[in-house]
């Protein structure tokens, strides 16, 4: 199968889009002749022009809330707000206007919107950089979560995400965005709600998503040479949770161990714990152990900053300590 | 400006049918049998009218918390929006909304608010996607004096600047922000000068004069669907009753200026103009208004007919299928 990069997979799933569908409307800050921060409009603007691609000042909350408007009368806008932490300035407009509005509408009004915005530290990006905001999302009734891990993955479910009716939360990482993987030629898209299992096993489940999944299966690999098996299980939307595919996994290697590159009160890590507990407790041979950031804003120092996020030798001592019950 | 009859007569029924609702909804919401709280439009009907007299079935509105009146002059029929105050399942949003969520995209209609200032972005982005399909629509976004202070404003009407969308941005200026009086909560009253912050025509009128929203939401409607953008009407009114029904609306006003401010009642207003150009009769005008008593009456047993709600739908329509 060809390789490409993360980023190109997802410029691939607009343009096709684009190509299929004229409501669809796609602004951002520099997504125009600037090609996106992260070259994640290469070419867009010179293919479908500036009526359709529009750049935009730095104007979240305006973005949003015109996506939203334009949403509800009939257009399918991708909002570009390139880095997650920027998302915070419009949650008033994807909270109580997009996630709402189908609902309040009985039925009436779809909001099919797609915010893109990208997460994660990449070596002192600091606290307005960084954030992995992406459960906070999760909790809102009426949004849908997507953290593709992969190129094929940023693909399939960006294409889902712009034909979805409803409003989407498209969480890419930044580390990802220049590594390449395979990607199938052609028209594809994948489902939301359908969890990956990135690599089997039988002894513990690790469940990880987004950058934790490769630190995940650096982890069991490491553990492989000390004889335990490892799964490591990517769900790769939030909302729509694959519960099933978790709790098959738990109650099948008794163990488990959550990675997750945010904080861990009241988070998605949390969420995952409490579903085991409640659903699998008597399958569970040991306490489940929870391996995130610590409890801090991102900190500019490269030392802080690792010692602030989750790291492979903290996932590899968890299992072991879950292996021992 | 110049009326004809006919027009004259329009404008008069379409505010006594916002006027005699706001007032049977406020005595049923005062008889107690009504979930929630209502913010109601009476005294400020001459800006609804007056604007969406222009606007076509398929143009869009968003509006605010005070937004009974938009919805009406929409063209949504009177019933199931009674009944959706209500919460009833037989209104227009099966009572799911409510007041501050009434919603009909068979009119156009994109929302009351709950948020001060959400109903700009939204009203702006309503316009881009005409802009986008070419269409002949525009966007009208009502709001009120709070909004101008909040960053949703400044963003909303920014945007619509620069892309030049078929969008008009309708204040309605009544002077007090819940109680906050417009004075200090910024330097600039002047609210329609913020028109040239952003390169956009920006214009005041009377907002109790019907006549003067008439004319001035015609041009910049015209303007918007021409392809000449966005324009601010600032509306200056001022909101008799209180904030929200059961608020007394005095100690943070004086009762001298809320009986200076009933002397120009919209509807007043109006009514002698008619009478005074000879425009229609006594007769006919209490004709005009026997005839939207009773379909406030209908539109209030409508409402009452129906049941409560069936508990087993309240997880549908969290997300679109």
């Amino acid at each position: 199968m060809r390789e490409i990069k993360y980023v190109d997979a997802g410029v691939e799933a607009i343009q096709e889009e684009m190509r299929r569908d004229p409501s669809i409307i796609y602004m951002g800050q520099g997504i125009g002749p600037r090609e996106g921060n992260y070259k994640q409009s290469r070419g867009l603007w010179t293919e479908f022009g500036e009526h359709r691609v529009r750049d935009t000042p730095i104007s979240e909350l305006g973005q949003v809330g015109l996506g939203v408007g334009a949403a509800m009368a009939g257009a399918r806008p991708i909002v570009d707000i390139v880095f997650l932490d920027m998302v915070m300035e419009a949650m008033g407009q994807i909270v109580e206007q997009a996630a709402t509005i189908h609902y309040t509408s009985n039925g009436q009004i779809t909001v099919p919107l797609v915010i893109r915005a990208a997460m994660g530290s990449v070596r002192s990006t600091g606290p307005h950089h960084s954030r992995c905001f992406y459960s906070w999302f999760a909790h809102v009734p009426g949004l849908k979560v997507v953290l593709p891990a992969s190129p094929e993955d940023v693909k399939g479910f960006m294409k889902t995400a712009i034909r979805d009716d409803g409003p989407v939360m498209f969480i890419e990482h930044k580390f990802f965005y220049n590594k390449k993987g395979p990607v199938p030629e052609g028209e594809y898209t994948i489902p939301f709600g359908k969890a990956r299992i990135v690599r089997a096993g039988t002894d513990a489940t690790i469940v990880a998503m987004s950058l934790m999944v490769g630190k995940a299966v650096e982890a069991a690999e490491i553990l492989a040479k000390e004889g335990i098996s490892v799964e490591v299980l990517d769900p790769r939307t939030i909302m729509p949770l694959d519960r099933e595919a978790i709790l098959e996994s738990v109650k099948k290697t008794g163990r488990l161990v959550i990675v997750d590159e945010a904080q861990a009160f009241c988070g998605f890590s949390a969420e995952i714990a409490a579903m085991a507990g409640e659903q699998a407790l008597e399958y569970l041979n040991a306490p489940i152990k929870r391996v995130c950031a610590l409890h801090t804003p991102h900190p500019f120092n490269p030392v802080l900053e690792s010692a602030m996020l989750p790291a492979v030798p903290q996932i590899v001592e968890a299992v072991r300590q879950v292996i021992r019950g | 400006m110049n009326f004809s009859p006919d027009l004259a007569l329009d404008l008069y029924r379409s505010m006594a049918r916002i006027r005699v609702f706001e007032l049977r909804l406020r005595d049923v919401f005062r008889s107690g049998v009504m979930p929630g709280f209502i913010h109601l439009y009476v005294g400020e009907e001459a800006v609804a009218a007056g604007v969406c007299r222009h606007l076509n079935q398929d143009d869009y509105v968003t509006s605010t918390h005070r937004g009974h009146g938009h919805a009406i002059a929409k063209g949504i029929p009177m019933g199931p929006v009674f009944a959706e105050i209500w919460g009833k399942p037989n209104g227009c949003n099966g009572g799911r909304g409510g007041s501050m969520h009434i919603y009909d995209p068979k009119y156009g209609f994109l929302g009351t608010n709950g948020i001060v200032g959400a109903s700009v972005p939204l009203g702006a982005g309503a316009g881009l996607a005409a802009q986008l399909r070419r269409s002949n629509q525009v966007a009208v976004s009502f709001f009120g004096d709070g909004a101008v202070s909040n960053s949703a404003f400044h963003e909303g009407v920014n945007l619509a600047g620069i892309w030049q969308l078929p969008v008009i941005f309708v204040c309605e200026n009544n002077l007090y922000a819940t109680e906050m009086p417009l004075a200090k909560a910024t330097r600039n009253t002047d609210i329609s000068t913020r028109g040239s912050t952003y390169g956009i025509p920006g214009i005041s009128v009377d907002g109790n004069d019907v006549a003067e929203i008439y004319q001035a939401a015609g041009k910049a409607i015209d303007t918007a669907r021409s392809g000449g953008g966005p324009t601010l009407i600032e509306c200056r009114t001022y909101r008799p009753l209180g904030h929200f029904e059961g608020d007394p609306g005095v100690g943070y006003r004086t009762k001298e200026e809320i009986a200076e401010w009933k002397k120009k009642d919209p509807i007043d207003r109006l009514r002698d103009r008619i009478l005074a150009d000879r425009l229609a009769t006594v007769e006919k005008l209490q004709g005009v208004w026997m005839e939207v008593e009773a379909e406030v009456e209908a539109a209030y047993q409508y409402a009452n007919s129906a049941g409560d709600a069936d508990p087993a739908c309240v997880t549908n329509f969290v997300f679109s299928s």
